[in-house]
């Protein structure tokens, strides 16, 4: 809060909705959107319509690992529709699903600054680049692997 | 920074700024010197100066290298220009993806305030700041100025009508300046050099260095620092920048200052309509302006081989604008989406004859009328398309089975000299 002048603490909203979402199952709930707006004693509906527009918000549930694959200009030509295709094949999800045990999410999204090094996804907080469908599949063994020592 | 803080006064850094001939570069290439002159100073109002870091322009990723090897660099810079514009607390807004480089920066602040060149009384000189970074959260529209102010102030991103611009209203309704990174980090050899020296390197109004992040099909895709006196052809084909199109392909077309700008088939690319080599600089790539040129812009250089589609690159940016519209401005809302819609049939084979007329009709009605550029951004890349790949986009009309096989290939440019202003 001390970044922010007296009085301008809403500022620190989209900063809040981050630690709230990596806290929450990496998603946010109208519960978890109502907590964030007493915390910061402004009104819930603050909360809903900022949570809405950006999109790295997602306000249903998401599985474990979400794969958000770029497929802007510069990404397509360097071939992002062949790896949205290859992950299905993987893991039988297209854009916008989940598979059926809850472990990965699959989204595509719109350019990430990674255009000289495409294609690219981004898993957490992390940029994954020059993709090919080895790096997929040792990808997602790695992901399964975290999973399953975590339980 | 020490030099700026010692034996400088805030007003004589502005001067500096000046005299380099330094223009924006986030794309639009305003001087900076002149940006800062707006800049309004009543008594016992904080100042601000927000550093822009959301690159998310489609083929740009230059301030990303910036920040993750030389934090350092945007922190003196950013020193150096809240002491010139009198704002003792500082932002980074930083697009929310790149959150590996928050960190970066972050610990590069920590570094700088342990050596005390951040905080109270720096370097002795009484003067105070603190640089804060902020992460968005995925919205293409918070890299426009106002609408990444709202972002800051804890709210949805949608741009403010200006005036008032952020000199005389910005954050929190104090006067503010917002700059892109690259700009910022050019302040520091603006200083240790002076701002006479810097001019001197490029061309003409063109001063300083452009870092280019190029891009799409070419052999050495990376950011290149250049000095603005170089041709395009040389920076395609030269082993020390882009190192030519791979698997011996052919030049179709390039877009080469980020995805808003008008793209441009490979003869007039590489030559003005005036028959002159185009060079790497804001004057040469706007020569002929939108007929036969096009724009410098943020530096995204995005380079498309022969078996590549005009039409279906030009349809996923027209599906990024309509993903990044905010939705105030009802031109830009609905416009964006009908062109995606019209751009997804013409790629599929279900094209109509009316299609390429009604596209051309629909990108004239968002350009101008909007609140804030990004419905220029969203029109331009599909009328330069249409513009300059007409036939393209009429095969896709007249062979839709053939369009769904295989790409056209290169276009039957037009003469150069004969294509009219539209």
């Amino acid at each position: 809060m001390s970044r922010y002048p007296q009085g301008r603490e809403k500022s620190a909203l989209i900063p809040v909705l981050h630690l709230a979402q990596n806290t929450f199952g990496g998603w946010l709930s109208t519960e978890t959107m109502d907590y964030v707006a007493t915390l910061l004693q402004i009104k819930p509906i603050e909360v809903y319509e900022v949570a809405s527009f950006y999109s790295m918000f997602n306000l249903n549930p998401v599985g474990k690992h979400v794969l958000e694959v770029c497929q802007t200009g510069p990404c397509m030509l360097n071939g992002s529709d062949s790896i949205v295709d290859y992950i299905y094949e993987r893991l039988g999800i297209r854009p916008g699903e989940t598979t059926p045990d809850g472990q990965f999410t699959l989204k595509t999204v719109e350019c990430l600054g990674a255009c000289g090094y495409a294609p690219m996804l981004q898993l957490g907080e992390h940029y994954k680049e020059h993709l090919t469908k080895e790096k997929i599949d040792a990808l997602i063994e790695s992901c399964i692997a975290k999973s399953a020592a975590l339980n | 920074m020490e030099k700026a803080l010692k034996t400088l006064t805030p007003d004589q850094v502005t001067d500096e700024v000046k005299k380099s001939g330094l223009r924006g570069r986030g794309g639009a290439g305003f001087p900076t010197g002149m940006k800062w002159s707006f800049l309004t100073k009543p008594e016992g109002v904080p100042r601000y100066l927000v550093v822009n870091a959301d690159e998310s322009e489609p083929g740009t990723f230059k301030d990303r290298y910036l920040m993750e090897f030389i934090p350092h660099l945007l922190i003196e810079g950013m020193v150096t220009s809240s002491y010139a514009l009198g704002s003792n607390r500082s932002y980074i807004y930083i697009r929310g993806e790149y959150a590996w480089i928050a960190h970066i920066l972050e610990q590069a602040i920590e570094e700088a305030h342990q050596h005390g060149w951040l905080g109270k009384n720096i370097l002795g000189s009484g003067f105070d700041c603190n640089i804060y970074v902020q992460r968005g959260a995925g919205a293409y529209i918070c890299g426009e100025e106002t609408a990444l102010l709202e972002s800051l102030e804890g709210k949805r991103g949608n741009p403010r009508i200006k005036p008032p611009f952020p000199a005389v209203k910005g954050l929190w309704g104090c006067p503010t300046a917002v700059n892109n990174v690259e700009t910022i980090a050019a302040l520091v050899p603006i200083i240790n050099e002076g701002g006479e020296e810097y001019a001197k390197i490029g061309m003409g109004k063109s001063t300083g260095t452009k870092l280019i992040s190029a891009c799409g099909n070419i052999n050495k895709p990376g950011v290149y620092e250049i000095d603005m006196t170089i041709s395009v052809e040389e920076f395609i084909y030269s082993d020390e920048y882009c190192g030519g199109i791979p698997q011996g392909k052919k030049l179709k077309a390039c877009i080469p200052g980020g995805s808003s700008v008008p793209i441009l088939p490979a003869n007039l690319l590489l030559k003005t309509a005036k028959g002159e080599a185009r060079m790497m600089n804001y004057e040469s790539l706007a020569d002929g302006g939108f007929a036969t040129g096009s724009m410098m812009g943020s530096g995204g250089f995005i380079v498309m081989d022969d078996t590549q589609c005009v039409v279906k690159h030009t349809y996923t940016l027209a599906r990024f604008y309509r993903h990044e519209s905010c939705g105030q401005c009802s031109p830009c809302r609905e416009g964006t989406g009908w062109m995606e819609k019209i751009l997804w049939n013409l790629e599929t084979g279900k094209g109509r004859s009316g299609d390429i007329d009604l596209l051309w009709d629909i990108q004239r009605k968002i350009e101008g009328n909007t609140i804030c550029p990004l419905g220029d951004a969203a029109a331009w890349p599909v009328a330069a398309a249409i513009r300059h790949f007409r036939d393209e986009f009429e095969w896709h009309v007249t062979h839709p089975e053939e369009a769904q096989k295989r790409n056209y290939g290169l276009a039957h440019y037009a003469d150069p000299l004969s294509v009219s202003v539209a």
